[in-house]
């Protein structure tokens, strides 16, 4: 065997540009934009992978069917902006306007996210609780209900991406670096870190964040202080689902023909490597963990061609974190950040 | 760590009293719909069970030729390939249900497994690629060992971790060798490998005997092979390995406490399945003759991992019943295809809700070679437990 696998690695006539290619000079050339875009990339990866650390912190579970959540306020998003009258070319009515739709389409995405995550809660996590389920029961479960969700999804919507909806057309504002930073990217990155760090905020200050907090530290003794549990997890979920169904207008203006039935699966992963890197279960860690992977993940695209390649990227510093540093960069969890 | 895994607040006698009464006085209906059928086949004696065992492994032979008329899958699907079908995905339940049923592990990219076998077989033997090219049958234990590499190489980064890392870990993995055969121009992306290698051998007329179009020869071939892959794992199940599995899979911790080199085994079992993994690919790339980047959906891992619970993980018979069910079930009824992922990602969270141990459940027994052993040994621990659960079940009623 080892010598027919020798002769194999010798034998193989044309290693050079059939692999992998690394382009350098399209790197540095392009170095600024690909930050600026990555971080605008990143602040997106951030607003998803903080639900997927809420729901670990208080549960410890990794709910895989949060990248269907995400999935299902994007179509919440795209189904109210065709309804309004959006489409491919931008819009003619004026900014007001524009606005105000946009505001009513990342409600409607919130509220459907919401409701997916507090109905996957209720159907598919509560009774397993109930019944003291195996912690693999949970897990499979979750990826159970993320192919179902999916699949819902299909059945209804069918396998292409929905007809991408233009918001407003990107229009510089200023130059860093010789680099034009545009209207799109600043609106993302601005929104997003608001309501993150609104999120934080929460469960910093607010009564129910003190719940999540003693949750996570301790259920059992969080219960017998008097913290509701059930209530608690629910709470949990639902802001998973109101960040991520944000996330999702900021996803459709970026990528606006995105929005497709398994287009959350390959968007969680990297959140959820997001979320690993910072530190799983911290909130600021989600936040740090979204923008370096959304650098890295643009760096890495333009070193090596494909835009694929992000993907790859992302599962590899999803690996090389759990073999060096499991706990992430920020490490900890939400239970001991202090108010 | 606290963990959230249920409200196990205080243990107090009542529900420890529940524990006693799940275990033990209400086992035997809790095993399984078929329970009945595991406590009959442990009282025949071993000629018998070898004597039926022969007439299921004829019956399972002779099942392409024989075309039962209600069983045979509808028009436009060839039986013969239907259950080469049913029998691969049940070679590929048999591996993961060393990952999953027995270690307690979960892998949610077994496809990734299943690709990098497809992969290396059609790259070692079709013309397309410029590689050395060797005999088909030589790719299948370079295209396990090529994988069990890769689960390796997985594996050691996260089973030190919680199982959940593993899980999305894996779950990453079967969508990223998906990309890298996409975007790698090595693997031909779309266009992928023709004519894949076959077994040798030509029949009266010149025509190969593993031909693509002809499913018998192939599910003759892959039957043999589970038959082989169940004696062997069948043998790791009753070993030191097998204990060593059932014992993490139970509580890792206390595994550990009574020292059991947890990751160590928690790897093994990882490869293993990995390998058997690979197998089937180099199998199923064989029998199409046809590899490219279209066939390894991530989703097809989920309907591996619906196959190993819906039979029941843990039990081996299960993981075999449950592949043949999940293949077969699309095929018979064309009309429920199109739903399919959709019917089994809802049937796992029903089953893990009602009925987490699956059709066949795996049997708390003790993993010992020596039927008269294991007599002796159940004997002996039922009188203490005779007296307990009547005691108790009284006062549940």
């Amino acid at each position: 065997m080892i010598p027919l696998l020798l002769h194999l690695a010798v034998s193989q006539p044309h290693l050079d540009d059939s692999w992998i290619t690394f382009d350098i000079p399209s790197f540095l050339q392009n170095f600024w934009p690909a930050t600026f875009d990555g971080l605008t990339f990143g602040a997106i990866y951030g607003l998803i992978a903080l639900g997927y650390t809420l729901v670990y912190g208080v549960l410890n579970l990794i709910n895989f069917a949060h990248s269907e959540v995400f999935i299902v306020g994007c179509y919440g998003v795209v189904f109210v902006l065709t309804t309004l009258g959006f489409g491919p070319n931008p819009p003619t009515i004026s900014i007001a306007a524009v606005i105000g739709d946009m505001l009513l389409a990342i409600l409607v995405g919130m509220l459907a996210s919401a409701v997916t995550a507090f109905l996957l809660e209720r159907f598919a996590y509560r009774p397993l609780r109930h019944r003291n389920a195996p912690r693999l029961a949970f897990l499979i479960t979750a990826i159970g209900a993320s192919f179902a969700i999916q699949y819902t999804i299909f059945l209804i919507r069918g396998p292409n991406p929905e007809p991408s909806v233009t918001m407003f057309v990107p229009e510089p504002v200023f130059e860093v670096f010789g680099t034009t930073i545009d209207s799109q990217q600043i609106t993302i990155v601005v929104a997003a870190l608001i309501l993150m760090i609104a999120a934080d905020t929460f469960i910093r200050r607010s009564r129910v964040g003190r719940g999540i907090r003693a949750v996570a530290q301790d259920p059992d003794t969080a219960t017998l202080m008097g913290v509701n549990r059930e209530r608690i997890i629910v709470i949990t979920f639902v802001i998973g689902g109101l960040l991520a169904g944000a996330a999702a207008l900021f996803y459709v203006m970026k990528i606006p023909s995105g929005v497709q039935y398994n287009g959350g699966f390959v968007l969680g992963i990297k959140a959820f490597a997001a979320a690993v890197l910072g530190g799983i279960g911290n909130v600021r860690g989600a936040l740090l963990g979204g923008l370096l992977l959304g650098l890295i993940g643009n760096y890495g695209q333009l070193l090596l061609g494909a835009s694929q390649w992000t993907d790859v990227i992302a599962f590899v510093v999803l690996v090389l974190v759990l073999l060096v540093r499991p706990t992430g960069i920020l490490g900890t969890s939400i239970a001991r950040s202090r108010a | 760590m606290s963990t959230t895994d249920g409200p196990t607040l205080i243990p107090d006698a009542e529900s420890a009293k529940d524990a006693i009464d799940r275990e033990t006085s209400r086992g035997p209906r809790k095993l399984g719909w078929y329970s009945r059928a595991g406590d009959w086949w442990a009282e025949r004696s071993r000629p018998q069970q070898w004597a039926f065992l022969v007439i299921v492994v004829v019956l399972a032979y002779a099942l392409p030729v024989l075309n039962p008329p209600i069983i045979t899958t509808e028009p436009g699907n060839d039986w013969p390939i239907a259950c080469f079908q049913m029998a691969l995905y049940a070679l590929v339940a048999v591996g993961l249900n060393v990952v999953v049923g027995y270690a307690g592990l979960l892998d949610l990219g077994y496809v990734a497994f299943f690709a990098v076998g497809s992969y290396t077989a059609a790259m070692l033997t079709s013309p397309d690629s410029p590689f050395l090219h060797i005999p088909y049958l030589w790719t299948v234990p370079v295209a396990m060992a090529v994988t069990m590499f890769f689960g390796v190489f997985l594996g050691v980064p996260t089973l030190r971790l919680r199982g959940d890392y593993l899980a999305i870990v894996t779950l990453g993995f079967g969508e990223i060798v998906r990309i890298l055969a996409t975007i790698i121009p090595a693997f031909h992306g779309q266009v992928g490998f023709q004519n894949v290698g076959h077994p040798p051998g030509v029949d009266g007329t010149g025509r190969p005997i593993f031909s693509n179009s002809n499913g018998t020869p192939w599910y003759w071939l892959v039957l043999t092979v589970i038959i082989i892959i169940l004696l062997l794992v069948g043998n790791l199940e009753r070993s030191r390995v097998g204990r060593a599995w059932v014992a993490i899979r139970e509580d890792e911790d206390a595994a550990e406490i009574m020292g059991v080199p947890v990751f160590k085994y928690k790897v093994w079992a990882f490869a293993i399945g990995a390998g058997i993994g690979g197998l089937s690919g180099a199998l199923a790339a064989g029998q199409l003759g046809f590899v490219n980047n279209q066939k390894f959906d991530v989703v097809t891992s989920m309907l591996f991992l619906a196959a190993v619970v819906l039979g029941g993980a843990g039990n081996k018979v299960g993981a075999l019943l449950g592949g043949a069910i999940v293949a077969y079930l699309p095929l018979r009824f064309t009309a429920i295809a199109p739903y399919k992922y959709l019917i089994f990602g809802l049937a796992l969270i029903i089953i893990m809700i009602f009925r987490a141990k699956g059709l066949l459940a795996a049997r708390q027994k003790l993993l010992a070679y020596g039927k008269s052993t294991y007599a002796r040994v159940i004997a002996r621990s039922e009188q203490p437990r005779t007296s307990e659960p009547t005691a108790d079940g009284g006062k549940k009623q």
